[in-house]
This record gives C-alpha cells, structure tokens and sequence, in this order.
C-alpha cells in the first residue's frame, strides 16, 4: 500500500528552503559566469583576430543604441535643470545649476542611467541572439567548422560594449549638459555665462574619471553578463525568452550595486 | 581509427552513456541506430568532441580527445563535418556563404577558386543556382542539402551525420540518404550516421550498431542486424510498441495510483 | 560582404563622436592642461586659512585673476598659501590679501586689494599684508560676551 507523502512543511520552512536555493544557484551562476568572463578575455590575444566581427558588434551595439542615448540623455538632462532650479532659486544660487546639472549627470545619471538604457536595447539582444544560436546549435555548428565560438562570438561583444558604453555614457553627458543649458538658459532665465563657468569650476577630473571608470565597468559587467545568460539558456523558445529578461534584471542590478561600490571609491 | 574506450557521460544521477567501448572504421559507414534516450545521440556528440565524457577516452588514431589542447581539436576539427538535425545553417549568412564558410576561414584561396568548389558541392546536392537565398526562405529538404554541401565542403575524412532524414518528407529523406552513401563512397570518407530511421540507416550503412538505454544491444553489419534473433533488436527493427523495450515507463502499479488518490473512494482490497 | 564598408565607415563616425565628446567633457569641463600651468606665483601667509584650499578662485576687483595652488599647515601655527597669478596682471608690492566668502554662506576665496605702490611684486615673492578669514562663530562669541560686560 502506497503513501502519497501528505506530510505539509510549514510554509516558513519552504521558504527559507527555497530563499537558499536561489542563493546556491545565484552563486553558482556567478561562478560560472566569471569564469565565462574570463575564458572569452583570455582569448583576446589570441590568433585569429576577430576585429571584423568586434567592429560589427560595436556597430549593432554602440551605433544601435545611439539614438535612444541621446534622447535620455537630452530628458534627464531637461528635467534636472528644471527641478534644480527651483530648488537653488530658494537659495538665490541658480548661478549653481550648471554645476548641478553636470556633478548629477557626469557623476551618476549618465553611467548608471547610459547603462540601463543600453542593458534594455543592447543587452537583451545580444541574450536573445546568442540563446537562438544555442538551441539551433549554431554554436555547436561553429565548433565543428573549428571555429571557436567564445572567440568568434561572445568576446567580440563583450569587447563592444566595455568600449561602446563609456563612448555613449559621455555623449550622454555632452548632451544631458547641453540640453540642461537650453532650459535653465533659455527658458528659467539663468546666466549663460555662470551656467558654463560654475560647471567648469566646480567638476574636477576626479569626478570624470569616476564616471569613465564606472562606464568601463558597466561595459565589461553589461556585456559578460548578457553573453553569460544567452549561452546557458535552456535549449527551448522559453527558456531564450526567459533568460532574456532575466539578464536585463540581472545586469541593471548588478549595475547598481557596482555603482555604489565604485562610488564608495570615488569619494 | 575512431575508437571509443570505456565511455561513459552522466548528468548528475542521470547516466546518459553506461561505460561502453565503441569502434569506428575508416572510410566504412557506421550507423548507430535506437529509440530516443538510448543514448546515440550522447555517443555522436562525444565522437566528435562537442561534449566531454565523465568516464573513458576517444583515441583519433593516438590522440585523445579528451586530453589534447583546444588548438589541436580545432586542427583535427578541420579535416572533419557535421551534418545537425535542424541543419544548423548561420542564420545571417545566405547559402553560398554558409557552405563557402569554412573554405573562408580556414583556406586562402582566391574567391574564384572558391565559388567554383561551392557551386561543385552545390551541383552535387542539387541545389545550384540557390545561392543568394538565405536560409529562413529554404524548406527543410532544402535546409538540409545545404547543411550537407556545408559538411563536405572542405573534403572531411570523417563526417557526422545526426539524424539526417527526421523531419523530412519521403522522396528528401531518400534525397539525403542517396547523397550520403554516394559522397561516403566516392570520397572514402568516414561516415557516422546516427538515426532512428531504420530503412535509411540499414541501407547506408557498411556497419551497424544499435544502442538501448545508453549501452550497445548490438552490432554487425545489416544483414548480420536484419537476420539477428535478440528480441530487442526484432522490437526495434519492426517497430512493436511491445517487447522487451516496454510501451509504459511508469514505475508504480496502475491500480495503486488510482486508489491512493485523496478524494478517491478507497476499495476494499 | 559589401555593406561591410559601410559599417566599418559609421563605427568610425560613431567612435570619432564618442571620443569628441570625451574629449569635450576632459579639456572644457575638467580643464585638462588648462589655467594649471600658466601665470607666476606669489605666496602669503594667513593666521586662519579659513578653509580655502587648492582651486580656489584668487580675485581682484572682483576679477577671478588667478587660483591658489597649495595651501599648508607652517611651523604648525599659520598656513602659507602658494598663489598663481595670471600672467600679465601686475600686484602692487603693498597689496593685502584678505579671505573672504562669496555670498554668506557660499566658497571661500582670496580677495586681493591693491595697494599705493608704484612698484610691483616679483614672481616667487610674498604678499607681506594678509588678512585671515572672518569667523562668523567668534565674531558673535564675541558680541554676546562683550554685551555681557
């Protein structure tokens, strides 16, 4: 006589079980994913070069997600000069907004900002594509006409955006400032020449090379982690779609916790 | 030449592959046929290196695969094909390209050169005059010969064949089938054919081996397997739903499940 | 194979665009090889450097002429100050230098007033009149204790 099991775990007990799971396989994840990082990196120097295919990468990625940079860019820009203002106007130091807008921008909004914009554009195709080549063995195609698939496919896009983002996260800055300019100047009515000086004194190279640093680091995390999820997604349509947007949430996190630890550094 | 020593793959608690020893002859077909989950599917991706197995080696003449450098698998890999089962084409790339891939990667003929090798492969699979369509825009047939012009572009010595005619309507199945055993014999190549289509895999094959529950049940050659008295392999080659490879794969008793249901009224044993 | 150019050609506009605005942000904004090298220095000594520290703008006539370079801590009572004058503006030889806010609560900054002097202040040479920042913590200390009296 057989006992189906009706021995009920109390729901607290579960949960904790379930809440260790997901830590065990996120860190196995991680595991396996650095080592991903690291396997493609170290295929970097190695002959035969895919420059063709990196600069096709940065085309898909970088040029592709020009268009929706600068239009957040140009918004967060805006609307920072429009909060701003009237937060310094109670101080009478709208003279300051330029330097706002810009600290806010070229220290946080434009990385962190630049990052998710291009995680949602760049990153989630670049899972997609590579997920689709898993499951119609492409990759597997690719190993047996001796290509490498790490080398031919995935590095070039990790290389891509650890170059691509900091390119973008900086026309970002340009026009966040530029169009911060056109509302404090042109519509509030702030000093065009302390907009401009204010920002010049008060940034210092600390404060750029923080941001570079930060966007450098975002590439490199955007583009492992995105690769990393295409390349171990299970082998069927939903389970591309799924790693899809497991890697968005995936990389916009990790994006935010790399964000304060480098900001910890940098101040 | 190919020789498999004591393979074994598992997934965890799933055994995939029992150790087993697995010999393929040179320039001589060979079939590995079974039902799904017999694990020839397993042995043909450790055969050619896609994946590396938990227990055993894979000698290529004195090498073994599991034990040389990336670089020497990939120089081994040049003299080798593999044919998928949904044709495995690069999505992005249209025909000619696809099968001019490798003689693109690893040759540095002239392009000339190579548009008279690609339209040949093309002439023998049928398909000339097909080069600018791109693979979303073939049928599955057609998918497959250029998989299959792909294959044997760079003239491989040994060429996988993974299920090679499933999917595929009579007369492309008898198409595919035809191409393989003419190109194997005309190019002596070596050929491992893995398939559940028994005609197609009987009428290839020089060498047959049939495979149940990831270990060997049998080997020979056609006749030899046509002619063979073991249950399994009458079962397979007739296609019985019932003999020793059994229908239903459940474990329990039916009436147990049935009763032991909550909510179901218990009957008195 | 063709429309490769045509890639290779817009990645390179796109990383010329990119580089363009980091080159905009590192020499306008963070002033990369910018006033740093050019003009001479003077030094001054201050009883209280009232916070002002290297960057910090140097005015005259409320003219931003200059930043100071180094501020240090000397003989561990007072702070020199190392200052760096734009070429060209002439600082009279009985000039005082005094800190000062901008605003009343905004940046500390080194105002210099001229002096009566014909003569000018070589490069290297000190500002002898100084005058430390005002605190507005003692000035009132100082207003309620001398009420107390």
């Amino acid at each position: 006589m057989s006992d189906i099991s009706n021995v009920e775990q109390s729901g607290l007990v579960t949960f904790f079980g379930r809440m260790g799971r997901y830590a065990m396989r996120g860190i196995e994840q991680l595991g396996d994913g650095t080592r991903l990082g690291f396997h493609a990196l170290s295929l970097l120097f190695v002959k035969p070069w895919q420059g063709k295919h990196f600069v096709i990468q940065l085309y898909a990625l970088g040029v592709g997600s020009l268009a929706i940079i600068i239009i957040t860019g140009a918004f967060t820009g805006m609307v920072l000069a429009l909060q701003g203002y009237y937060t310094l106007a109670k101080f009478g130091s709208e003279s300051l907004l330029g330097a706002g807008v810009g600290m806010s921008i070229i220290r946080e909004l434009g990385p962190v900002l630049g990052a998710f914009m291009i995680i949602g554009r760049a990153g989630s195709s670049i899972t997609a594509e590579i997920g689709i080549m898993r499951v119609t063995e492409q990759t597997d195609a690719l190993e047996m006409m001796a290509v490498n698939p790490m080398q031919r496919i995935i590095l070039p896009r990790i290389i891509a955006t650890t170059i691509a983002v900091p390119l973008l996260v900086s026309v970002f800055d340009v026009v966040g400032i530029g169009s911060g300019y056109i509302v404090g100047v042109e519509l509030l009515g702030v000093n065009p020449g302390a907009y401009m000086a204010e920002l010049i004194a008060k940034i210092e190279m600390i404060d750029l090379n923080g941001g570079w640093v930060k966007a450098v680091v975002f590439g490199f995390m955007i583009g492992t982690i995105c690769t990393y999820m295409g390349y171990r997604a299970q082998p069927t349509t939903e389970g591309v779609a799924k790693a899809t947007t497991q890697a968005v949430v995936v990389a916009s996190v990790g994006v935010l916790i790399m964000d304060y630890i480098l900001t910890s550094f940098f101040l | 030449m190919i020789r498999g020593e004591n393979l074994s793959k598992r997934y965890g608690d799933t055994v995939a592959l029992a150790a087993t020893d697995i010999h393929i002859r040179a320039a001589a077909t060979t079939a590995i046929m079974g039902g799904s989950g017999s694990g020839k599917t397993t042995m043909l991706r450790l055969l050619s290196g896609l994946i590396k197995p938990t227990t055993g080696h894979i000698w290529y003449g004195d090498e073994d695969l599991c034990t040389i450098s990336d670089k020497r698998l990939y120089a081994l890999r040049e003299s080798m094909g593999m044919l998928f089962q949904y044709s495995a084409l690069l999505n992005s790339l249209n025909v000619y390209d696809n099968i001019a891939f490798p003689l693109h990667e690893h040759t540095d003929l002239d392009e000339s050169v190579i548009r008279t090798m690609v339209s040949m492969k093309l002439e023998q699979v049928g398909l000339r005059g097909f080069e600018h369509l791109m693979p979303s825009e073939l049928s599955g047939g057609m998918a497959k010969r250029v998989a299959f012009a792909r294959a044997i572009a760079m003239d491989p010595k040994i060429v996988f064949f993974d299920e090679p005619t499933s999917g595929l309507d009579p007369i492309s199945a008898g198409v595919i089938t035809t191409l393989i055993r003419d190109t194997s014999k005309m190019n002596r190549m070596t050929s491992i054919v893995v398939t559940h289509d028994v005609e197609a895999g009987l009428a290839i094959a020089d060498h047959v081996i049939l495979m149940w529950q990831g270990s060997i049940i049998a080997k020979g050659t056609p006749d030899m397997i046509r002619n063979s008295d073991d249950e399994r392999v009458r079962q397979f080659l007739e296609g019985r739903p019932d003999g020793p490879i059994p229908f239903s794969r459940s474990t329990t008793s039916y009436i147990d499940d049935l009763t032991h249901r909550p909510g179901t009224v218990r009957l008195e044993k | 194979m063709q429309s490769y150019r045509k890639v290779e050609m817009t990645v390179g506009v796109f990383v010329f665009l990119g580089l363009l605005a980091i080159a905009w942000l590192a020499i306008k904004v963070g002033q990369v090889g910018g006033i740093g090298a050019t003009g001479y220095t003077l030094t001054a000594n201050f009883d209280d450097a009232g916070g002002v520290r290297r960057g910090s703008d140097i005015m005259l006539a409320g003219v931003i002429v200059g930043r100071v370079d180094e501020v240090m801590l000397t003989d561990n009572d007072h702070a020199t100050m190392i200052l760096r004058v734009n070429e060209g503006v002439k600082i009279t030889e009985d000039a005082f230098a005094s800190v000062r806010t901008k605003g009343i609560i905004g940046d500390r900054y080194i105002r210099i007033t001229q002096g009566m002097e014909d003569s000018n202040l070589e490069p290297g040479s000190e500002i002898e009149e100084t005058e430390s920042a005002i605190n507005i913590e003692d000035l009132i200390s100082k207003y309620i204790f001398s009420g107390k009296e």
